[in-house]
């Protein structure tokens, strides 16, 4: 009787080590998979995009066909844009995903605010991009930079609430309990503990959305339109990096499909600068 | 010594007269705290309206494209989604190809990144020495950094080709002939097409699901790992037994972020899915459409009037694709959820 | 807590600053149009810029969102390459002019044929596109093309998966020499194609067509030249086989009579050397003019083109208009009023 049991446990044991070692190999391939294609994209990009990349590319501005010239005022359009549709974004984002973890997780209002949320994140950019040109452009009548901040900001919003509201809701009760017990006010237990503790994942949603944006085409071709020139004026059209490398990249000109390249390879490195960055600014400072 | 108590005295049982005395000489004994009640229903309402704000939003952008669709919903009404005709010269429009192609590319995206990205999580979380942790996340999540149109333009002039010679030529010469394998794997082997626009999306949204999926394992409490791993359970058991169950919200909005990126992406299917406004055959190698792609291409040229409508209808049929999927997955979070124990 | 909220409001505030140093930034036209001329466009803009200062932006959203956004008056001028007629224009109170012309070129990738070898007809092209003509060993072809070795294979069309002005000179001429085509598809700036796949813009088109083997596609001229690709001749009404330069487009253009009215489409013209898929692209603008300044900026812009422009449209393969039309455009902007009915001024 011993035996079989010992038999028994043995071979159920080897089973589950053998599904163990699967498993293992399965992630790793996994990993592998993912890495391979990131190589061979990096690879590409930054194959053709150093090539294009110079002093003039950072200081003069988009050129006509085959002229030399740079990215700068498309960088500065997408730094701008990119940086007050994140700001405009991120407080509304994560006040409702506070709104949704820790005011009112259960009532039919926030079941449906949480789906109308979920929604908004399938929407096409394109679609966000009409809307904003129905409703700011054609009212103004003039394609402007703040129709191009609206857009984004549009699309950061939802990104944002959803991935504040699950990592709030991931912080141990407990956590709060003690700052409660302590005597703290609600708000201040929200912004000083749960909101600290669950620092790093909100920090990686709005990465995630301003990766997102940082890379958006459509949202901007009707609102923002582009702008050969230099302007540093939001009520004008303003040229962001998107929309002038989807120009470029489909052009049949040399020095325009260049700079295209080079304007993949500055929006790669930029986010992945903003994301190292992050990541040591949000470190657990023991 | 009486006790009536006057309001704001702090109830006392001394009767000392130094007690008595140091309690008078205090000015005003319970001051009402700075950070009181009303900082905190302040907090709640900016909270309330910022909620607010995403279902006022939602209702505005479905009211807005309602009023530029009612031409075309009018006309066609339901029979818009089951048609395929698209001729802007004859003015006749229906959506089906589009649609088709929408939910067939993401289909296909979730099918390869959910169990990629999961695997990834997996590795990040309990497999991989510490010190390598960061870097490889930080690797995937420079997959999320590079722009969409650079998704299209790469997967057009490098990807496009690699696939039509190292995947599409040998899988139909593998399934010439086979009945139904067969059909799936007809039509012209150039890279273009279904496939190559879902393996691309799933190269898209892999980082987003693997991130969120990652974080939200990394959040599990530590405790819950360990017991499991005392009492002798293996890796994989520990993630697949605790460590998903306890994320299981967090891993189907994980799921959720990406393929809502799939059913959105713009840039990159356009450039690969072929643009192609008939639906002839179940090949996954045909060129397709799908609505994204075709609201890109089309609405800049689309004259005022059905074609426009039409293309606004399609995103309508979107918004309404998009809303089936989550339904589902409400309920299938709620089936989930009816197995464990009430929420303390 | 006070520390991260100061961290939290530096970079709105730094973002803030860009913003608003610029409020007073100098007016600037905008255009938005065709994605034909786009590059000419962009040239004169600069040349013009570094000439007087003043900026001229000019965005191809394609020549319907042109069309639509001058409608919608959210630019200052739009841009089309397929011109509108004369009465919907005097509905809408616009007017157009011509500013330059180009051509669009069937383009093939078949091995062992040269640019410039393959023989087609309009006719034969139409039945490519149809798909009734479905090899290139097909009899038709072979006739016009007797001495080369045409494959067995089956033809891989590509056309373009945007609305384009492209693909309504490519369509327009097909609908006026294949009557099946006319029938069946039409022309327009997005048609329902029955075959083919669809790239995106020209370049997707030349993409897919440098990388199918066997494939036909059509592209304009300047991407011939800058990608050097293979074209087809084709034969024109008058029956000779040309091929696309400056020149054939010229011709195609010279029998154009302009005094009539500045609608006409230059596919399958009468003249010995005329390109038979040939298109001019158009200005459009309004009539009445709410912002007369701006219309004068504009006007002024295209004047200077016309008459210092020629030599930077010809290095980029397109083909600046007549002197004798430019004439003519320049008294016709004289109905360009402002809203007291005076004309705008630009010279």
């Amino acid at each position: 009787m011993n035996a079989t049991f010992k038999q028994a446990r043995v071979a159920k044991f080897a089973h589950r080590n053998r599904v163990n070692s699967l498993a293992t190999v399965l992630a790793l391939s996994a990993m592998a998979f993912g890495l391979f294609w990131l190589f061979w994209i990096l690879i590409e990009t930054v194959r053709l995009g150093i090539g294009g990349l110079s002093i003039a590319t950072l200081t003069e501005m988009t050129p006509p066909p085959n002229e030399e010239g740079g990215l700068l005022n498309a960088i500065y359009g997408s730094f701008l844009m990119v940086g007050l549709a994140t700001c405009v974004g991120t407080p509304i984002g994560v006040m409702a995903g506070i709104y949704l973890a820790e005011f009112d997780t259960e009532s039919w209002f926030a079941s449906l605010t949480r789906f109308v949320n979920d929604i908004l994140l399938s929407a096409p950019s394109i679609v966000i991009g009409l809307f904003v040109y129905a409703i700011v452009v054609s009212r103004f009548k003039s394609f402007s930079g703040y129709a191009g901040i609206l857009a984004l900001s549009l699309i950061v919003i939802p990104v944002v609430i959803r991935t504040t509201e699950n990592m709030l809701q991931l912080v141990p009760a407990g956590l709060r309990e003690a700052a409660y017990a302590l005597g703290a006010p609600k708000w201040k237990v929200i912004l000083s503990i749960t909101l600290k503790a669950a620092r790093a994942g909100v920090i990686t949603g709005v990465l995630l959305a301003v990766a997102r944006i940082a890379g958006e085409t459509a949202p901007l071709l009707f609102t923002s339109l582009s702008n050969q020139f230099w302007t540093s004026s939001l009520g004008e059209p303003m040229a962001s990096l998107p929309v002038t490398i989807f120009k470029f990249a489909m052009s049949p000109y040399e020095n325009w499909q260049k700079l295209a390249w080079a304007g993949v390879f500055l929006i790669t490195a930029a986010v992945l600068v903003l994301n190292i960055l992050a990541r040591i600014l949000t470190r657990e400072k023991i | 010594m009486s006790t009536t108590l006057v309001h704001g005295d702090p109830p006392s049982r001394s009767t000392s007269n130094t007690a008595n005395r140091a309690m008078k000489s205090q000015p005003n004994p319970v001051k009402r705290p700075r950070t009181g009640p009303m900082a905190d229903r302040i907090f709640g309402w900016v909270a309330k309206g910022a909620a607010v704000t995403a279902l006022v939003l939602l209702i505005a952008i479905l009211t807005s494209l309602t009023i530029s669709a009612w031409p075309a919903i009018s006309k066609y009404g339901l029979s818009f989604l089951l048609s395929t005709t698209w001729d802007p010269v004859k003015d006749e429009y229906g959506g089906l190809v589009m649609i088709y192609g929408t939910i067939a590319t993401s289909f296909i995206a979730l099918i390869i990144a959910v169990p990629v990205s999961f695997g990834i999580a997996l590795f990040l979380t309990e497999l991989s020495p510490s010190w390598l942790k960061r870097p490889l996340g930080t690797a995937i999540e420079l997959l999320a950094a590079v722009p969409s149109i650079v998704y299209g333009m790469w997967g057009l002039l490098v990807f496009g080709p690699v696939l039509a010679t190292y995947v599409q030529q040998p899988l139909q010469a593998a399934f010439d002939g086979v009945p139904y394998l067969g059909a799936f794997v007809s039509g012209p082997p150039v890279g273009i097409g279904l496939l190559s626009a879902g393996i691309i999306l799933a190269i898209m949204i892999i980082p987003f699901i693997a991130a969120v999926m990652r974080d939200v394992f990394e959040v599990t409490p530590p405790l819950l790992k360990e017991s499991a791993y005392g009492l002798g359970a293996t890796t994989w058991e520990v993630v697949y037994k605790v460590v998903l169950p306890y994320t299981k919200t967090g891993v189907i909005g994980g799921i959720m972020l990406g393929l809502g990126r799939a059913i959105g992406e713009t840039m990159a299917v356009t450039f690969v899915i072929g643009n192609f406004n008939q639906l002839d055959s179940l090949s996954l190698f045909q060129a397709a459409n799908s609505i994204t792609s075709a609201l890109a291409n089309e609405f800049a040229e689309a004259s005022e009037g059905l074609h426009q409508a039409s293309l606004m209808y399609l995103g309508l049929v979107l918004f309404f694709i998009t809303f089936v999927i989550l339904s589902c997955s409400k309920i299938l979070l709620s089936q989930l959820k009816k197995g464990e124990g009430k929420k303390t | 807590m006070k520390i991260s909220f100061a961290r939290a409001a530096l970079p709105v505030a730094i973002t803030s600053v860009f913003g608003f140093v610029g409020l007073a930034g100098a007016q600037e036209i905008t255009g938005a149009g065709a994605s034909f001329p786009a590059p000419i466009y962009a040239k004169w803009a600069s040349d013009y810029n570094k000439a007087t200062g003043v900026k001229v932006n000019y965005q191809s959203i394609g020549s319907g969102g042109g069309i639509k956004q001058i409608d919608s008056k959210t630019v200052d001028f739009g841009a089309s390459d397929a011109p509108l007629t004369d009465e919907v224009l005097a509905k809408k109170g616009q007017l157009q002019f011509p500013t330059v012309i180009g051509g669009v070129v069937p383009v093939v990738n078949i091995k062992g044929i040269a640019p410039g070898q393959l023989k087609l007809t309009g006719k034969l092209l139409g039945d490519i596109y149809l798909g009734s003509v479905a090899r290139w060993n097909d009899p038709a072809i072979k006739a016009l093309n007797p001495t080369l070795a045409l494959p067995d294979s089956a033809i891989a069309q590509v056309r373009r998966a945007d609305g384009s002005g492209t693909s309504f000179l490519f369509t327009n001429y097909l609908s006026k020499v294949n009557p099946e085509w006319k029938s069946k598809v039409g022309e327009g700036t997005a048609v329902n194609w029955p075959v083919g796949a669809g790239g995106k813009g020209n370049e997707g088109v030349a993409a897919f067509v440098s990388r199918l083997p066997n494939s036909i596609g059509y592209v304009e001229y300047s991407y011939v030249k800058q990608n050097k690709m293979t074209y087809a001749i084709m034969q024109n009404s008058a029956g000779a086989f040309v091929a696309p330069d400056d020149l054939t487009f010229k011709a195609a253009a010279a029998g154009a009579d302009w005094s009539k009215s500045f609608y006409q489409i230059l596919t399958n013209q009468p003249g010995n050397d005329s390109w038979p898929i040939t298109g001019a692209t158009f200005i459009l603008m309004h009539t009445k003019q709410d912002k007369p300044a701006n219309a004068t900026e504009t006007l002024k812009f295209f004047s200077w083109a016309y008459k210092n422009g020629d030599t930077t449209a010809a290095a980029l393969d397109y083909v600046p208009m007549p002197k004798s039309v430019v004439a003519a455009i320049e008294k016709a902007w004289g109905d360009i009023k402002d809203t007291a009915g005076k004309p705008v001024a630009f010279k």
